[in-house]
């Protein structure tokens, strides 16, 4: 005890102006887990870059690493010095096997005449015995593109096994993996804290740290506001500190109260592989929560209410009409809306001004004529309008281009382009997701708009706390399925995770068919 | 935001990291632009700036390329040339801007030459006025179509109506094939109008064994070089004046193509097809989720480029008088698609317009006139285009350079 490994002296990184991490000290023990929270955007990126030799910190920091000066000029430099990363990105080149990946740098060799030959046979023994070493049964001649995101991670922890590296950086390792996989994941980590093996553990499930770290240090808008073991701390404790207040104070008081009437109802939808037998009501004026790990099959539920995807089986009614061969055209007609989770590459045209943006879903209203001539000046004025009501903060709207904005203002522009199709049901893929606080806190104030002016919406999200704070109802999904639905304002924060993880007793306790909303009637 | 944050780098040095010669150069009074210059742009960097970002650059440099010219190529501003200047534009015009359209979706039209050459022998065949034995009886089409008579309905009143529609309805049926196959079965533009380049010149080469139909109407051939309005400069002293000192001013083709590429301008910029265009160019998926019939939109692009193919087969075959199967053949295509990129029209997509590319093929045909009045060789002379386009192609990525670097 009391043996650091790496200690962080006065670590600061300012980009543009702005600091990232403000003098940040903290001691990583030798042969203990730390688990490090924050939200995004709080500076654990930065920090573990820095860890690892991607930026550079501030003159004045000082990293000491193993009793030793430390101070990475790049990746190569941390990978030298014994720190591995396991990240949400994999590093593992797809096209090569999994010996090839983990004897990348030093693959074992035997002299053929004048030749040095990599020596096959050596190379495949001793990835089985690292393989074997964290309970992966899988041929070392197997391709990375042929493996699971769980079981690359696994070879990505060999590796650094290989490497002998002294500190492991696991950044949300669980986020692709399914409940098997994390429990896996879990177990190894366990055995590497029993060979005395040092390692940080980054993730956003709170209920993770909790359980595998020894220490927990708590960033906030780049400082270091709570470190200790991980006996002072609760979920309570660890949310309070990174968000700085108190949940009721980010989220927006309820101003709406859902009605009995059945706005959306989704029966037995299946499709191989994506979903299974998903089945929900969602009411006018209702904020339903859709919670699940990435991977659990919400935005596939998504794209198939929306009509993007198919399904093989099951039934979609909105307001009591059956859709067939749904599709988005369709979908907007019926007055849905989607604002996906990927606003780059499915809600924006970065190059195109906002009125571009936002006019786009509603061309063919503000066409005059047999021509379809689009009325320009009425358009620009009813998206100044909606920029008004949502206090978009942007250029002239004529000419500044989406990319020119905030990420919280993109997202608006997104909401703002459903806005103009004036719908009645609105699916939120992660509509706070890259967006800062202060936007965060808006968004939440015009869902709760929405929904008090009687519209549905369908809220998707993998931060449970938003969902907690917003939702009427949360519904939790885990492999394609709806695996728990939890109703009212107590929400029991630790059964949901149990359902997005599906372990014991996750459905006993959820099973609530048909609720006390109202008396709802299938169309 | 980028400009203030470049002007005043943070004050610690340890983000220079990856740059050692950083120091050495922006000391230096090197010429550099990016790193000397952009604290305190001087007049004449802020005027070259502004310059290369207008949407006119083309026209300047058309203007000035021109200027530079007249006083070492005499006959580059007489009245004749100028003509044949103007008349070389029209044809080019019209299939470049349904080029322009494809672009804009992040597509490409190689097909539109062998749509050119096809159409041009299928309406030839159907208006023609007489053929020789001598020439098209190897044809698959002797005896059927064409007899020594002329086409199918050679003679007849509605002769020239009705092959131009013939004319438009094959052209549009390709456009359908290649819009189908890129937008329903997502087939890669370029392999698709590849396929259909090679298909359908070869077809129509097959349909006359390589041979021209001559022998056409003069209704159609007024299509190609009618005169409106022409002009004489000289006295009136004789009562016969000479052909060749009477200068097209206003003639069919250049009504054809102008109509054209007005008639599409106000599409592309005006109406809701036209967004919907930029629209699916700029981000497909965004345009799918926001409803717009991409597939159906797409499709109609790649009809209307084979249309506007087919209108420049008409120009072009009108003035050669005869239908030729090896119409938009060689290089034709490269000045089509050329003059589109010059014009501004970017190959990525979601960025062009009928008015550049109008500035587009106006500097291409001035280009290759000069060049030709030069009396270089055709193999230089497609040397020479090949560099130009190139240099448009490097033109478009420093203005997207200075734009991001501008910040917006």
């Amino acid at each position: 005890m009391g043996d650091a490994l790496l200690e962080l002296k006065q670590i600061s990184k300012t980009f543009f102006g702005v600091k990232a991490l403000d003098d940040i000290n903290l001691t990583i023990q030798r042969g203990r887990v730390l688990g490090l929270i924050g939200e995004n955007g709080a500076g654990k990126s930065t920090l573990m870059n820095i860890i690892g030799g991607v930026v550079q910190p501030d003159a004045g920091s000082q990293l000491v690493f193993d009793g030793q000066p430390y101070a990475p000029k790049k990746p190569a430099e941390a990978a030298a010095a014994g720190i591995a990363f396991i990240h949400q990105e994999l590093n593992l080149f797809t096209n090569l096997t999994i010996a090839e990946n983990i004897f990348l740098e030093d693959f074992p060799r035997r002299r053929f005449g004048p030749l040095s030959m990599i020596d096959r046979r050596a190379l495949r023994n001793q990835t089985r015995d690292l393989l074997m070493s964290i309970d992966l049964d899988l041929s070392p001649d197997a391709l990375i593109d042929d493996l699971s995101p769980g079981h690359r991670q696994l070879v990505e922890i060999a590796k650094a096994l290989h490497v002998d590296a002294q500190l492991i950086i696991f950044d949300e390792p669980t986020t692709s993996l399914t409940a098997r996989e994390t429990r896996h994941l879990f177990e190894i980590i366990e055995r590497l804290r029993a060979d005395g093996k040092t390692m940080v553990y980054i993730s956003h499930i709170l209920g993770d740290v909790l359980q595998m770290a020894d220490d927990i240090a708590v960033l906030r808008d780049g400082k270091l506001v709570g470190s200790d073991t991980h006996d002072a701390f609760d979920i309570n404790r660890m949310i309070a500190l990174m968000i700085g207040r108190d949940l009721a104070q980010l989220f927006p008081s309820h101003t709406h109260t859902p009605s009995a009437e059945v706005v959306l109802n989704v029966a037995n939808v299946s499709e191989p592989g994506i979903v299974k037998d998903v089945s929900f009501h969602l009411h006018g004026g209702e904020v339903l929560g859709l919670f699940g790990l990435m991977g659990s099959g919400r935005t596939e539920l998504a794209r198939i209410i929306f009509g993007l995807d198919r399904f093989s089986s099951g039934e979609i009614h909105i307001r009591g009409q059956r859709l067939d061969h749904n599709s988005p055209i369709k979908s907007i007609r019926n007055g849905t809306a989607f604002v996906t989770e990927n606003r780059r590459e499915e809600g924006l045209m970065m190059e195109a001004t906002i009125v571009d943006n936002v006019g786009l879903l509603s061309l063919n209203d503000h066409a005059r004529t047999s021509l379809r001539v689009v009325d320009q000046s009425a358009l620009v004025q009813d998206v100044r309008q909606i920029a008004g009501a949502l206090h978009l903060k942007s250029g002239e709207i004529t000419t500044s281009p989406a990319k020119s904005l905030s990420g919280g203002n993109q997202q608006k522009t997104v909401i703002g382009k459903w806005l103009m199709s004036d719908p009645a049901i609105f699916i939120l893929d992660e509509p706070t997701r890259g967006v800062d606080v202060g936007a965060k806190h808006e968004i939440y104030s015009i869902i709760n708009q929405l929904a008090a002016d009687g519209n549905s919406v369908l809220m998707i999200s993998s931060e449970l706390d938003e969902l907690i704070g917003m939702c009427d109802r949360i519904l939790v999904m885990n492999q394609g399925e709806i695996c728990g639905e939890f109703h009212g304002r107590s929400y029991d924060e630790e059964a949901i995770l149990r359902a997005a993880f599906r372990e014991s007793g996750g459905e006993m306790t959820l099973d609530q068919p048909h609720n006390g909303q109202g008396g709802s009637h299938n169309g | 935001m980028d400009d203030i944050a470049n002007q005043s780098p943070p004050p610690d040095s340890p983000i220079e990291v990856g740059q050692p010669s950083a120091q050495g150069a922006a000391a230096g009074a090197s010429a550099a632009p990016s790193a000397a210059s952009r604290p305190a742009p001087t007049g004449i960097w802020r005027f070259v700036r502004r310059l290369l970002l207008s949407e006119y650059f083309i026209l300047y440099l058309m203007i000035v390329y021109f200027i530079i010219l007249v006083p070492l190529l005499p006959t580059l501003s007489r009245p004749q040339n100028l003509a044949n200047l103007l008349s070389n534009t029209w044809p080019l015009l019209a299939v470049a801007v349904g080029q322009t359209f494809v672009l804009i979706i992040a597509g490409i039209d190689l097909s539109q030459g062998s749509v050119m050459a096809l159409t041009s022998v299928i309406g030839a065949a159907i208006f023609a006025t007489a053929a020789s034995p001598d020439v098209l009886s190897n044809s698959p089409l002797w005896g059927i179509v064409i007899t020594e008579n002329g086409g199918l309905l050679s003679g007849n009143p509605l002769s020239v109506p009705v092959g131009v529609a013939v004319m438009f309805g094959v052209a549009a049926l390709i456009g359908l094939f290649n819009g189908t196959a890129v937008a329903r079965f997502n087939m890669p533009a370029f392999m698709v109008t590849l396929v259909g380049m090679i298909f359908f010149s070869a077809f129509a080469i097959f349909l006359t064994q390589s041979e021209n139909i001559r022998n056409l109407p003069e209704a159609y051939i007024q299509l190609g070089k009618g005169d409106i309005v022409s002009l004489y400069f000289g006295e009136q002293a004789e009562s016969q004046i000479p052909r060749r000192q009477i200068y097209s001013f206003l003639t069919y083709p250049m009504v054809i193509a102008v109509g054209l590429a007005v008639t599409a301008h106000f599409m592309l910029s005006r109406t809701v097809f036209g967004r919907q265009v930029y629209a699916i160019g700029m981000n497909r998926q965004a345009a799918e989720i926001s409803g717009i019939p991409v597939r159906r939109v797409i499709t109609l692009v790649f009809m209307f480029s084979a249309f506007c193919a087919a209108v420049g087969a008409i120009l072009f075959s009108a003035r050669l008088e005869a239908g030729r199967p090896t119409l938009g053949a060689g290089t034709a295509l490269l000045d089509i698609i050329g003059a589109t990129v010059i014009g501004g029209t970017s190959l990525f997509g979601g960025k062009g317009k009928v008015l550049w590319t109008f500035f587009g093929v106006l500097f291409f045909v001035l280009l290759s006139n000069t060049l030709n009045l030069m009396n270089l060789p055709s193999t230089q002379i497609d040397m020479v285009k090949g560099g130009v386009i190139v240099g448009a192609a490097l033109l478009d990525v420093l203005r997207n350079r200075l734009l991001s670097r501008e910040g917006t």
